[in-house]
């Protein structure tokens, strides 16, 4: 880390440490806020939790509260082990994912070359988590619903991968500060003043990484694990107190892991046109940045969480293997021939 | 109507494909699963004991009586005036609608008619219980398929209606306003241009689910071709209201049910049906009808009679010896009393006929071989309300 002032490893450390628990945190509790609480009462004509603080600003510090209070309940004939452990391993992978989102050019915890091929795989050890409470929990809702997540985790795993490859075509590299740098110095026809941010040029695989985002997610209209009209809660029926707190951070935080990932891939990441990329205060700006960046996608999720009914498990079999899957090869085969001819 | 019975014959081979599976070659090992007495999706105490196969269902019991008041029993000890107020909580959504076959039964028996405008007002109150009830449904049925925002919408604009029982009756929930003879008391002043504009509120919340959900493509999929019922099954079950309107049966106690006090042989209104009989056609016919409810008000509101509303009745009500039953067309569908008197100031024995415990018993034929999450859609679409199954 290149700052103005020099640190030492375990400085470091530390501060990547609180960094990334901020990370998570951050974008959970503001999406929380701002998206459940109060977009979700505004679109639904009601006006949301008033009481608490004002405007309700502090309701989530109460919320927060109430799960730390209540009893951390095990169903009798739960795999105790396996059902105490499926929340951090959980929240573990969005963890993992924001390890490798730069926030600046000198601001990133790690900077691996095949860094968007790593934040994928990490990102989909969620659905291990999710089998386990499913399976642990000795409930029949929470299997059924632990089994619809995995298969729905599958089937968008392929998508997602497929839409981001159509992004490490044109930018020529895994790495997520050099697909920035892509974007920051790229030209659309020749054309340099914005730069190339992906959404411009790779718009199919923007809408394709969104809907498997919504997919992997598993908000509304792919909400069947936790469909609470069907299956009650899904995985997270039986849990309670500071675990299903757990669960509700790792669903939030997740929406702010995909987001960042979004960003970085389409939407120019830390960088925004006009400034300048090696300058040090890009080390201070550049997480804001980041963070617009990431509440704007999380606001078209919730958006869309707020607006549509959900599908039946089929349907969205259907919907990813005939629609998104081949127009996502249609998209990867028309980049990489656009990228030879131009 | 050969497409609908095509599409029921492959849903009943699929449920005996699964059962031949389970049965036979023991592959794969069944799962019970208790849907209810406490489940989100049953919006009350309904228990639906299903098997699965995975996701399908092979067999879908309903176990009912979870909510049992015992109101056709409490009624025998109580005078005619008192029953209304039990029986405002068989189907608590629309409470009035309640009342109104059980005064008539009443009025039947003591040959007594309510003058003119009392009828009128009656059917108003009535036809604006069907706009509360089936309105909440509108949304409702979106909540079940996971779009909680309709929901929110419906109970918005159903409080609206609710608002003009209220101004009217005294009570929002609960009006027990209904009286041999007549009713309690006459409209309050400015009331009628209030609800003329409260209609056409409903209108456009008709519109705005029709724009929110009918004309959702997912809606569309989750809905379509799902628990279709066909006609002949329908009927043989019992069904009524807008369930076996849904199935192309043209069929509706306001306009067929015989001869009736209520002015509907006066007004001009229209019965929905739709030939597919599945819950996109069950919805449709809802929207349909709870617009078709909104312009009856609208023209029962300006041709109003005059007069007086209450009829001529002793002041202490003894029904003479015989036996009366009256039905009509309550917004989830056939809803009868039968009264036998012994000429006491109350009721010997009363028999509930209520829509729900009919439309509900077809459960478990039309759940034989759909998936998990179809058991919310169909049976959100034939819309039950618990204190109309179980009294």
């Amino acid at each position: 880390m290149v700052l103005a002032i020099h640190l030492a490893y375990w400085q470091q450390t530390i501060i990547k440490s609180i960094a990334v628990l901020l990370c998570v945190l951050l974008p959970a509790g503001a999406f929380v806020n701002l998206f459940l609480f109060k977009m979700s009462s505004f679109m639904q004509s009601r006006l949301g939790p008033m009481e608490a603080g004002p405007h309700g600003q502090l309701q989530l510090l109460a919320e927060v509260g109430k799960s730390l209070q209540k009893e951390d309940i095990t169903p009798a004939k739960a795999d105790e082990k396996l059902f105490k452990l499926a929340p951090y391993l959980i929240v573990a992978s969005v963890l993992l994912v924001y390890v490798v989102v730069p926030f600046g050019p000198d601001a990133y915890f790690t900077n691996l070359d095949v860094g968007i091929f790593y934040a994928l795989a990490v990102s989909s050890l969620s659905v291990i988590g999710v089998l386990i409470a499913g399976w642990a929990s000795a409930n029949k809702y929470s299997l059924l619903g632990g089994l619809r997540a995995a298969g729905q985790l599958i089937a968008y795993e392929l998508p997602m991968v497929l839409a981001v490859v159509g992004v490490v075509i044109q930018a020529g590299t895994l790495n997520m500060q050099g697909i920035v740098a892509a974007q920051a110095n790229g030209e659309i026809f020749g054309f340099s003043g914005l730069g190339n941010p992906y959404i411009l040029t790779q718009f199919v695989g923007f809408f394709i990484f969104l809907v498997a985002a919504q997919a992997e997610l598993t908000q509304t209209p792919f909400d069947m694990p936790v469909a609470e009209s069907e299956i009650v809660a899904g995985y997270m029926t039986e849990y309670s107190g500071l675990r299903f707190l757990l669960f509700f951070i790792a669903e939030f935080a997740s929406v702010g892991a995909f987001g960042a990932l979004a960003a970085t891939l389409f939407l120019g990441g830390w960088y925004l046109p006009g400034l300048d990329m090696t300058a040090n205060y890009m080390n201070v700006l550049g997480p804001i940045i980041v963070l617009t960046k990431i509440i704007v996608i999380a606001g078209v999720i919730f958006f869309v969480r707020f607006t549509y009914p959900r599908f039946r498990e089929d349907q969205l079999q259907k919907v990813a293997w005939t629609f998104l899957i081949p127009l996502s090869l249609a998209n990867i085969f028309l980049t990489a021939i656009l990228k030879v001819v131009f | 109507m050969t497409a609908v019975s095509d599409r029921q014959q492959l849903q009943y081979i699929a449920g005996q494909a699964a059962d031949a599976r389970v049965n036979v070659e023991l592959e794969t090992e069944g799962m019970t699963l208790n849907l209810g007495p406490q489940h989100p999706a049953t919006h009350g105490t309904l228990r639906i004991i299903v098997k699965l196969d995975g996701e399908q269902v092979i067999s879908a019991d309903t176990v009912m009586g979870y909510m049992h008041r015992g109101y056709e029993k409490l009624v025998e000890v109580r005078t005619y005036p008192q029953v209304t107020t039990l029986i405002n909580r068989i189907d608590w959504l629309s409470s009035f609608a309640n009342e109104v076959p059980f005064i008539l039964a009443a009025e039947k028996l003591m040959e007594v008619e309510a003058p003119p405008r009392a009828q009128w007002i009656r059917t108003i109150l009535f036809e604006m219980a069907r706009v509360a009830n089936i309105g909440l449904f509108l949304g409702e049925m979106g909540l079940q398929l996971g779009a909680m925002t309709a929901a929110f919408y419906a109970f918005r604009d159903r409080e609206f209606v609710l608002n003009q029982i209220e101004a009217v009756t005294g009570g929002r929930f609960h009006p027990n306003f209904d009286r041999i003879g007549g009713l309690k008391d006459d409209l309050p002043k400015g009331w009628i241009d209030e609800t003329k504009i409260v209609m056409k509120r409903m209108r456009e919340f008709c519109d705005e689910m029709e724009e929110l959900l009918v004309g959702n493509e997912i809606f569309q999929a989750r809905m379509r071709g799902i628990g279709v019922i066909p006609a002949e099954v329908g009927l043989s079950y019992g069904l009524s209201g807008a369930n076996i309107r849904a199935s192309g049966v043209d069929w509706d106690i306001r306009r067929d049910g015989g001869p009736t006090p209520l002015p509907y042989k006066d007004l001009d209104f229209t019965v929905w049906t739709h030939p597919d009989g599945d819950s996109f056609a069950r919805y449709w016919v809802r929207l349909q009808e709870t617009r078709e409810a909104t312009r009856l008000v609208d023209q029962m509101l300006n041709g109003l009679p005059g007069g007086s509303i209450m009829a001529k009745v002793p002041r202490i009500i003894k029904v003479p010896e015989g036996e009366a039953y009256v039905e009509t067309e309550n917004p989830l569908g056939a809803m009868g009393y039968y009264i036998v008197s012994k000429g006491d100031l109350g009721p010997f024995r009363v028999k509930i006929r209520s829509a729900s415990f009919s439309n509900v018993s077809i459960a478990p034929w039309v759940l034989r071989g759909v998936y998990v999450p179809d058991i919310i859609t169909i049976l959100g679409s034939l819309y039950f309300i618990l204190g109309d199954i179980d009294r």
